[in-house]
């Protein structure tokens, strides 16, 4: 959007953060968080890559000593914590956070201080696993730590624990984003912008918020309860106290499962976007894709059983979930018919992020056809525990929702950055990690279906699986150089790449209206919707609303339904509570994995930190008992 | 033609002025009543879940109370319930005052909710003492003190919101935004009266049934 040059510069004041250190404590800018997001999730991504790498590399020949029992175990946990907690799902987020209000044509979220306490939170669940790692205290349990195992008699020192406060941590931050995303969507969409109009990255990312709000809850709980169990002497999962180990997987799994989609339906946003723009049409079956969409959130909560089918539930329960494992399918496969009908009758032009988009498609049908194997419960109960099931969990979850999300990054890199990534070398990332991942996963399925246990430190000779291995530890080192590539690629673009302008590959929605790097403001008005794809309505000037205020932080709010506008609502500025709410939640946090009084003492600085940042500024009465004396 | 083309951005033709648009809004047109909502639901979810593992729980035990523990006290816990229902006629008035900006209404309305609530914790307390059981006992008591546990975690919390929020409206000129803020913790109290009630019933109904 062309504005005057003294509105932008009006705007540009009113918006900015301080400069500095203090500017970069106390931001609320939804984009400088959504990076800073984005870009410790990527660094983890890394770690978490390469302990992979090490893992592979022990189980590269029979009897292997790369690794001690321990280590391997530490590292498989640490591996697949951070790759969920830390990585997919706050991932998902941040592209929310950065993207939600720019597709608005909105200032920024409706709750900008919450935005920085998640992140601020986030990075404290971050901190937790990893400095806990390097002082070698390191969860060695798996990514879903099961009592008894991880109760008090068998899991003494405080391992355990670092797991369940990480846990703590990243969901607090990560349900606090999802108010704020939801409440965005809902409350701040631009005039004409109704339900019917709302672009399918919207909807997937209202959805996926809405899963986090009605899941996160349960591993909130039972973490709760395992740290209780541990510490205070509760007997929630002892069966000799009368308690149940089997209520914590179903507390875990009624979280596990719908996290799987709350990771999997912000991809189908990225890849409705990407299809529609590099098809040159409109998707095709927009309200399809959306009922799809909404279809599976529901159908998510319905299936957490299936990861327990070898636990000996009754029969009548586990042909229940596989029917609705095996259901699932349906809303999963009218989504892809409805993006390649869109390609199909588009003209597809094959740029990075459509590859990334292709590669999807390819990768995520294999692991959707092998979970149709697994969802039968008689199956199951010879797959489970088998390399077939890390296969098949890869294939969902590396190309069900890191593929398109590699694929968002190309696609709005230019936006962020204003410059190009190279297509040549994003090209070859491509081919290295598609290529490398097949390779790596692939086998697996025959290692499992041949019994070779995951979680296994090493295997002895003669089993017949060391070829198959030594394939799957190649293709992982082929796609971890394809990483490197990609990353190269995104840190060379950022200096010296082409200069992208403002709309580079001609997108069909509104975060492409304004200037690439976008500045602090956003947009300088507030645009009016009329369709769909409202960047493409034959190039005429784009219709747009004044008088939203330029010298003070104001949003527009409209009505849930049809985005009427109902009022203009003050945006709160940049601040430094959040940032000390999450250093003093940090300390009771932590705290309370070594006593439980740090929940009474540490909730007093918390409290204070969060009088701090509500506190209104505003005049003191003149009236009352209470009022301003002269 | 396909291809990549740096452009500038599109040129805008003004349709319309959103200045005249009130500066404020109470009830659902407020933005921050959904995020009130938001996290009602998050904790809604929390309650729901306690709940489902209390009764998961019964239904694994063969005897429920264990032998040899009490069913909790009905007393204390019956007049804890009956002055917090009571506690939503205040909390109502005061939603009403803050609707129509009674800047009198709201300060004496917020300070009596504080006192109110400062009262419920009494039988609250009593409550805890005459569970019957420890947290430490078994499965069952540990469940109990859950459920105990994390409705009063809510009652202090919207109680310390409540005190704040009145030392603030008695020191200071209330806004538009601050009669919405009153409103949303009036919202949020009734919520914590709501939650209770289901937790009463399960804590002191199963027990006694089974």
């Amino acid at each position: 959007m062309k504005a005057p040059a003294d509105r932008r510069l009006q705007l540009e004041q009113t918006w900015s953060d301080k400069p500095g250190l203090w500017g970069f404590l106390t931001t609320v800018d939804h984009k400088r968080i959504a990076a800073r997001y984005i870009v410790t999730a990527m660094l983890l991504m890394f770690l978490a890559g390469m302990l992979a790498l090490d893992m592979r590399w022990q189980l590269s020949v029979p009897e292997n000593t790369r690794m001690t029992p321990q280590l391997f175990n530490e590292s498989f946990s640490l591996h697949g914590s951070t790759m969920l907690f830390l990585v997919s799902v706050p991932l998902m987020e941040a592209l929310g956070l950065w993207l939600v209000p720019l597709m608005l044509g909105q200032r920024n979220m409706a709750f900008p201080r919450l935005s920085a306490f998640s992140f601020w939170l986030y990075l404290g669940g971050v901190m937790t696993l990893w400095v806990a790692h390097a002082l070698d205290i390191t969860p060695d349990l798996g990514w879903f730590e099961y009592p008894p195992l991880s109760g008090p008699s068998y899991s003494p020192g405080h391992r355990a624990d670092i797991w369940a406060q990480m846990i703590t941590f990243t969901e607090v931050a990560a349900l606090a984003a999802s108010v704020n995303i939801a409440v965005t969507i809902l409350k701040m969409r631009p005039p004409g912008m109704t339900l019917a109009r709302m672009p399918v990255f919207l909807w997937a990312q209202l959805i996926s918020s809405l899963m986090t709000i009605l899941s996160m809850p349960a591993i909130m709980l039972v973490t709760s309860m395992l740290i209780a169990d541990r510490m205070v002497s509760t007997h929630f999962f002892a069966p000799a106290g009368g308690g149940d180990v089997l209520l914590f997987q179903h507390l875990f799994w009624f979280f596990g499962h719908p996290e799987v989609y709350i990771i999997f339906i912000p991809a189908t946003g990225f890849v409705s976007q990407i299809v529609e723009t590099f098809s040159r049409r409109p998707l095709f079956g927009h309200s399809v894709v959306v009922l799809a969409i909404m279809a599976i959130g529901a159908l998510a909560f319905g299936l957490w059983v299936h990861h327990m089918f070898a636990v000996g539930l009754p029969r009548l329960g586990n042909n229940f979930y596989t029917a609705a494992s095996m259901a699932i399918a349906l809303p999963a496969g009218l989504q892809i018919f409805c993006w390649i009908a869109t390609m199909w009758s588009g003209r597809p032009w094959l740029a990075t992020p459509m590859l990334w988009v292709i590669g999807f498609i390819a990768t995520f049908v294999i692991g959707g056809l092998s979970g149709i194997m697994t969802a039968s419960a008689a199956l199951d109960l010879q797959l489970t525990d088998t390399y077939f099931i890390v296969a098949h969990f890869h294939y969902v979850l590396i190309g069900g929702a890191i593929f398109p999300l590699f694929g968002a990054f190309c696609y709005w890199y230019p936006k962020a950055t204003g410059r190009l990534m190279s297509e040549r070398w994003g090209r070859w990332a491509f081919v290295l990690i598609v290529g490398g991942f097949n390779l790596g996963f692939f086998p697996m399925h025959f290692l499992g279906l041949m019994g070779m246990p995951r979680r296994v430190y090493t295997y002895p000779p003669g089993m017949g699986w060391d070829l198959l291995n030594q394939v799957a530890t190649a293709g992982s080192a082929i796609s971890v150089l394809g990483g490197l590539v990609f990353v190269g690629n995104a840190l060379w673009s950022f200096w010296r790449g082409e200069h992208a302008g403002s709309d580079p590959w001609r997108g069909s929605t509104l975060e492409w209206a304004g200037l690439s790097p976008t500045p602090p403001y956003n947009l300088a008005y507030t645009p009016a919707v009329t369709s769909l794809t409202p960047m493409w309505n034959g190039g005429d000037p784009l219709r747009a609303y004044d008088g939203i205020a330029l010298e003070r932080r104001e949003v527009l709010i409209t009505s849930v339904a049809d985005a009427a506008p109902l009022y203009r609502q003050r945006s709160a500025s940049a601040s430094v509570w959040p940032f000390l709410s999450a250093i003093a939640v940090t300390a009771m946090f932590l705290g309370s994995i070594f006593t439980p009084w740090a929940v009474a003492i540490g909730s007093v600085p918390i409290a204070a930190a969060l009088i701090g940042w509500f506190w209104p500024q505003r005049e003191r009465t003149m009236t009352g008992l209470l009022r301003k004396r002269r | 033609m396909i291809g990549i083309q740096p452009a500038d951005p599109r040129p805008v033709e003004i349709v319309g002025d959103l200045s005249g648009l009130p500066a404020s809004a109470n009830g659902a047109r407020n933005v921050v009543w959904w995020g009130n909502i938001g996290f009602m639901l998050i904790e809604g979810t929390g309650f729901a879940l306690a709940i489902a593992a209390y009764l998961y729980l019964a239904t694994q035990a063969p005897h429920w109370p264990p032998p040899g523990d009490a069913v909790p006290g009905l007393l204390w816990s019956s007049i804890f319930t009956v002055g917090l229902l009571l506690s939503a006629i205040p909390n109502l008035w005061v939603r009403r005052r803050a609707l129509a900006k009674d800047s009198r209404g709201v300060r004496a309305g917020v300070l009596a909710m504080s006192i109110i609530g400062a009262l419920l914790l009494i039988p609250r307390a009593i409550e805890f003492s005459h569970l019957g059981v420890k947290w430490y006992t078994d499965g069952y008591g540990s469940v109990l003190w859950l459920l105990l546990v994390l409705h009063t975690s809510h009652v202090i919390t919207d109680l310390g919101d409540t005190v704040v929020q009145a030392v603030w409206l008695f020191t200071h000129e209330i806004g538009e935004d601050q009669f919405a803020d009153v409103e949303d913790n009036a919202n949020y109290w009734t919520f914590v009266v709501v939650t209770w009630l289901p937790v009463f019933a399960v804590i002191h109904g199963v027990p006694r049934l089974t």
